[in-house]
């Protein structure tokens, strides 16, 4: 290729570029994905399953629906979820029944596989889609997923 | 006064060492290069490796095997999806599980789709090793609709842990289809632009033609695969001669080039997200009605033996192999990366050139460190 050729082939593949570029420029509110994230914090809402933590739903009785099976204790591959349980009374058959006294969760450690929710017979723990959970102090991770003074829903048997 | 002034003419050029990482930009990663140069001119080029060394074939010896699929998704993320179908395949074939059409087609549909995402993010990183900033955003921005109908579907964008052995952890989302269709659709108007933008340019042909050659002799005695080997004329796609999933149901051709050099590598990856769309198309459209995941025992145990299964990621051939006792973990389990292979060529290719040959080329190789060192 001769000198001049190789010059204006050059150019042209520079301008070939440039009209894509500045077309973008031109145009650069269409089709933009960019999130102002922290302006947009009251309008933005996550999917519905998007994993941002494990929480236990509790409903107006303050009751949830763990049994205490431990099933998701033994799922979970990193030792994030311990069980604390306890035998409680059956008020109406009167039999000792398991209980849990405390779900505890380490958020540092969980990996957001979602294993123990598969594997809850009772869907007592779900996805929660927050997702700002940075805190100044480790130690603020290690949450108690029940309620204090929550009791088991009537009638959930594993 | 008159100074005599002798000249020197033995000037003895000297080799020196440089190390390139392991906090290097290019190397995408922590990938330590211990480079032997001579002037600009690579003599040697030696990876060390360990940086991120986590142990995940020891910890899947502890593991069960449901709780093994997460762990592969931290080995090459870019093609979690694809690691995860490994080992549940892995799993299925030992306990020869019938896994419903449905599940099927859509593993192989989110395959594909991350396959899509895995060449999106490496076009746009390409194009920044060899000096074309623009094209991160645009490689991005592509990705980002994928990664938002992950989101929706499997509850995360990158570590999706998705497959479970027997099945899906969950259905698809209603939004599925839809959102698919609009990905394909504004794909197919965005690659010609990427080609436009980048391939056609000649800073960039000047930049990769003819550089980081590796002939296909050379590609198969390294155990190279992937786009990689497709680039110096290798035909090695898993896809094509061991279909898994529901990957003999579909027509594609495999992208294959001749020349060896970093263009050729670069023109497969392109070829491929057009093979990748077609894919799915032929399939969107009629995903089999179905159960989304066949029961499985709580504990599973594979039977006693040895079981092998091989599925193309992103990157190349990923093999699983899995010694099994008849306990509910894996005696023993080993990862076949298809990284580690293609990083042992990158001496052979790059010993020669020059230091800008060097970035280039590593980013045609297309490397995930994670998934070097597992
Ligand atoms: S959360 Fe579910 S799996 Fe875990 S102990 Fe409670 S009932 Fe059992
Ligand atoms: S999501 Fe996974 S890592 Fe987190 S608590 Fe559940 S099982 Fe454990």
């Amino acid at each position: 290729m001769g000198y001049f050729s190789n010059i204006f082939n050059g150019i042209k593949t520079l301008l070939t570029g440039m009209s894509i570029t500045g077309k973008y420029f031109l145009n650069s509110r269409k089709g933009a994905i960019t999130q102002q994230y922290p302006d947009n914090r009251e309008t933005l809402k996550m999917f519905d399953r998007f994993r941002g933590e494990v929480i236990m739903p509790h409903d107006e009785n303050n009751e949830h629906a763990c049994t205490g099976c431990q099933k998701c204790e033994i799922a979970c591959p990193n030792g994030t979820i311990e069980i604390i349980w306890d035998r409680g009374i059956d008020e109406e058959t009167g039999k000792k029944k398991k209980k849990i006294d405390q779900f505890v969760y380490h958020l540092s450690m969980c990996t957001m596989c979602g294993l123990c929710i598969d594997v809850c017979p009772t869907d007592a723990i779900e996805w929660g889609q927050n997702f700002e959970n940075s805190v100044y102090d480790r130690t603020a991770l290690t949450r108690v997923l029940n309620e204090p003074e929550s009791k088991v829903r009537a009638g959930i048997e594993d | 006064m008159q100074e005599t002034t002798t000249i020197n003419n033995n000037f003895k050029s000297e080799e020196y060492f440089i190390n390139m990482g392991p906090q290097h930009p290019a190397t995408h990663g922590v990938l330590r290069l211990l480079l032997t140069i001579d002037g600009e001119i690579i003599k040697k080029v030696e990876p060390d490796l360990g940086y991120i060394h986590r142990s995940i074939e020891k910890m899947c010896e502890r593991d069960s095997y449901q709780q093994i699929v997460h762990l592969t998704d931290r080995m090459d993320y870019l093609s979690s999806h694809i690691n995860n179908e490994a080992v549940c395949l892995t799993v299925e074939n030992a306990l020869q599980l019938e896994i419903p059409e449905r599940v099927q087609v859509i593993r192989t549909i989110i395959g594909e789709l991350t396959r899509i995402a895995s060449h999106c993010l490496w076009w746009g990183v390409m194009g920044m090793d060899v000096g074309a900033l623009t094209t991160y955003f645009y490689g991005f921005r592509d990705r980002e609709m994928i990664n938002d109908i992950f989101e929706e579907t499997c509850g995360a964008r990158l570590t999706m842990n998705y497959n479970v052995p027997g099945g899906l952890m969950w259905d698809i989302h209603e939004n599925f289809v839809k959102r698919v269709k609009d990905f394909v659709a504004h794909f197919k108007t965005k690659i010609p632009e990427y080609d436009r933008l980048l391939t056609g340019n000649v800073i960039f042909q000047k930049r990769t033609k003819g550089v980081g050659i590796l002939t296909k002799e050379d590609a198969i005695s390294f155990g190279v695969s992937g786009p990689v080997g497709r680039g110096s004329g290798f035909s090695c796609d898993v896809r094509k001669y061991h279909p898994y999933s529901a990957l003999d149901k579909v027509t594609f051709n495999e992208a294959l080039r001749t020349e060896g050099d970093t263009f050729a590598r670069y023109s497969v990856r392109i070829q491929e997200m057009w093979e990748s769309l077609s894919i799915i198309e032929q399939l969107i459209d009629n995903i089999p009605e179905g159960e989304f995941r066949v029961k499985t025992n709580a504990v599973i145990k594979l039977p006693k033996g040895e079981f092998y299964q091989k599925v193309e990621t992103a990157r190349g051939e990923l093999g699983v192999y899995v010694i099994s006792t008849g306990t509910k973990n894996p005696y023993r389990l080993k990862f076949r990366s298809p990284g580690f292979s293609n990083l042992s060529a990158l001496s052979h290719m790059a010993t020669g050139g020059k230091i800008g040959d060097l970035v280039a080329t590593m980013a045609t190789l297309d490397l995930v460190i994670p998934d070097i060192d597992r």
